[in-house]
């Protein structure tokens, strides 16, 4: 399916049989392809509607609301573990913010000694995966009370979110232009004010879509939480693999549903900044 | 100076963090930790691991699952990005579309994955509904199957798109140019796409696949949802041998997780080569 399809613009495109016939082939790839990624979705929104929904029934003998009442009763749980997991994701994505913005500055901005050190240690924590990582630092949080407590999770939520800041920040430093900054200073603006004036105003756009998809990383995380968390730390992917494996098929499409939102909404924000560059999708195949 | 400042902070929790995690769970795996009283050092651990069968079948079985889903990712990738990248009515739609599931976390994916291919899900009664199965076992079985066909499948329905952006945004900067070149010259079709468009986007293709190997190499919690029992993945069988009541069994949890990190580390260099090739022929 590589080559056929790659009609060339530069052939008759169009009103040829060949063209017309590219377009057929090329639509029914795109509607194959889009079907087989919305898929997996389509069998969780009907769950989470469904109340009986027995073998082999291809649709649910009966539908209610039952599934959603439950997710939003304030005694299920399932709202706090919401608030835990937006707590986590968001203190995670602003101390990323807060440290990363200014190592960004760093390798975007200037050659030094030791620089492609510093990048393959920035590099190493995006690649290797977490559960080599968190076997190891489990020991560390129990030792100094972090295991099993919210802010243990978000600082270990760090590892895969400020090294993906950190190569967000140094791309789009990598493009900022400091002669403004300068030109501010000759003016005489400190530090803090031009900083505060020129340069934030000129990046806040990078932070912003950076911010966005660190929140999303932290928000994937899984097996992090799992080992740090102990078990007292339930996050909505832990909530939804407890209800997954219980059997509890209409609530965990509910939660699966209320989980993936934030994605969405983040996508709708950023999209017009993401087309054509691919650095801030680059640390989403760890989602 | 300057420079020490801006990156002295994360330097620091990334080095507190990531490499603090590795090296505890080195020395752990060496049976070597001063501060609980096991100071000699020792292999036993390795020795142990490397000679059981448990963790060769782990092995070859992430190996399995990794490779092939990487490769199968990055086929339909380039596929899907040579479809996408011409510019037509709703383009933006479909892009968006594409990328939306990149938002979506494995988790949710693996337990859809699961909704439709289990021997009671949505296809299995749409066989039985077509008269091609007449209970649910006699569903093939594409979850917990020994060939990890529901892990594989849920890595391809993630991994495509990320390949994918990655492939579209190469073409786009790439342009059409080259390939109208060739066209003059009289390439056909796939002589245009093997000897022009291909040696161009490979760069791009192999350090995205460099990235979901690694990634499908130690994820935890698609084989955990989706696995068979015995053998499981390694990140499993790792995770399993740490929460063991039999805390002897901790330094082969960390050996385990020590051959996870050097494959990624292999990986990482892979990674780092290529993106120097691929910058040099930029």
């Amino acid at each position: 399916m590589t080559a056929s399809n790659q009609s060339s613009r530069a052939a008759p495109a169009g009103g040829t049989r060949d063209g017309r016939r590219d377009v057929i082939v090329r639509w029914a790839v795109i509607s194959l392809l889009l079907t087989w990624l919305a898929l997996p979705i389509v069998p969780l929104l009907i769950w989470s509607f469904s109340f009986r929904w027995f073998f082999p029934d291809v649709l649910p003998a009966d539908y209610s609301l039952r599934a959603w009442q439950y997710v939003f009763s304030p005694t299920s749980g399932v709202l706090q573990s919401l608030r835990d997991t937006l707590l986590i994701s968001g203190g995670a994505t602003l101390l990323s913010v807060i440290i990363g913005v200014p190592a960004g500055r760093a390798l975007g901005q200037y050659v030094f000694r030791g620089k492609s050190i510093v990048e393959l240690l920035i590099l190493a924590p995006i690649i290797v995966p977490g559960i080599a990582v968190a076997l190891g630092i489990h020991v560390l949080f129990i030792r100094y009370g972090l295991a099993n407590t919210l802010f243990g999770v978000m600082l270990v939520h760090l590892i895969p979110t400020l090294p993906y800041m950190v190569l967000v920040m140094s791309g789009v430093f990598a493009n900022y232009d400091t002669s403004y900054e300068a030109q501010a200073r000759t003016l005489g603006a400190g530090p803090i004010r031009a900083f505060w004036y020129v340069t934030l105003p000129a990046i806040l756009p990078g932070i912003v879509v950076g911010g966005l998809f660190a929140f999303l990383v932290s928000w994937a995380q899984y097996i992090l939480t799992l080992l740090i968390g102990g078990g007292r730390v339930v996050t909505l992917p832990l909530l939804l693999f407890n209800f997954a494996t219980a059997g509890r098929n209409d609530i965990t499409g509910a939660i699966s549903m209320l989980y993936i939102i934030p994605g969405v909404v983040i996508l709708l924000l950023s999209a017009r900044y993401l087309t054509g560059n691919a650095s801030a999708v680059g640390g989403l195949g760890r989602l | 100076m300057r420079i020490a400042l801006l990156l002295g902070p994360a330097l620091v929790v990334i080095a507190a963090l990531f490499l603090g995690g590795v090296g505890l769970g080195l020395a752990r795996s060496f049976n070597y930790m001063p501060i609980i009283g096991l100071d000699d050092p020792n292999l036993d651990a390795y020795a142990w691991v490397l000679t059981d069968e448990d963790f060769l079948l782990s092995f070859v079985l992430t190996f399995h699952i990794a490779f092939t889903s990487t490769v199968i990712s990055a086929v339909l990738a380039i596929g899907a990005a040579l479809v996408l990248r011409h510019t037509f009515v709703g383009k933006k739609v479909i892009t968006f579309l594409f990328q939306l599931n990149l938002t979506i976390p494995h988790i949710v994916g693996a337990v859809g994955i699961l909704y439709l291919f289990s021997q009671s899900g949505f296809f299995a009664r749409i066989a039985y509904a077509a008269g091609a199965i007449e209970r649910t076992s006699d569903f093939p079985a594409l979850v917990f199957d020994p060939y990890a066909i529901g892990i594989i499948l849920q890595y391809v329905w993630k991994e495509v798109p990320f390949i994918g952006v990655i492939v579209l945004a190469v073409l786009q900067s790439v342009g059409q140019d080259y390939e109208a070149l060739a066209q003059s010259l009289g390439a056909n079709r796939w002589q245009r796409f093997r000897y022009v468009l291909l040696p161009l986007i490979m760069p791009g293709v192999l350090s995205a696949s460099v990235i979901v190997f690694a990634f499908t190499f130690g994820a935890f919690e698609i084989p955990f949802l989706l696995g068979q029992n015995h053998p499981v993945a390694l990140p499993v069988l790792a995770y399993r041998s740490y929460t063991d009541v039999d805390l002897a069994a901790r330094p082969e949890a960390m050996a385990m997780a020590m051959v996870i990190t050097v494959m990624s580390g292999l990986m990482i260099y892979a990674y780092v080569r290529l993106s120097r090739r691929y910058l040099r022929a930029g």
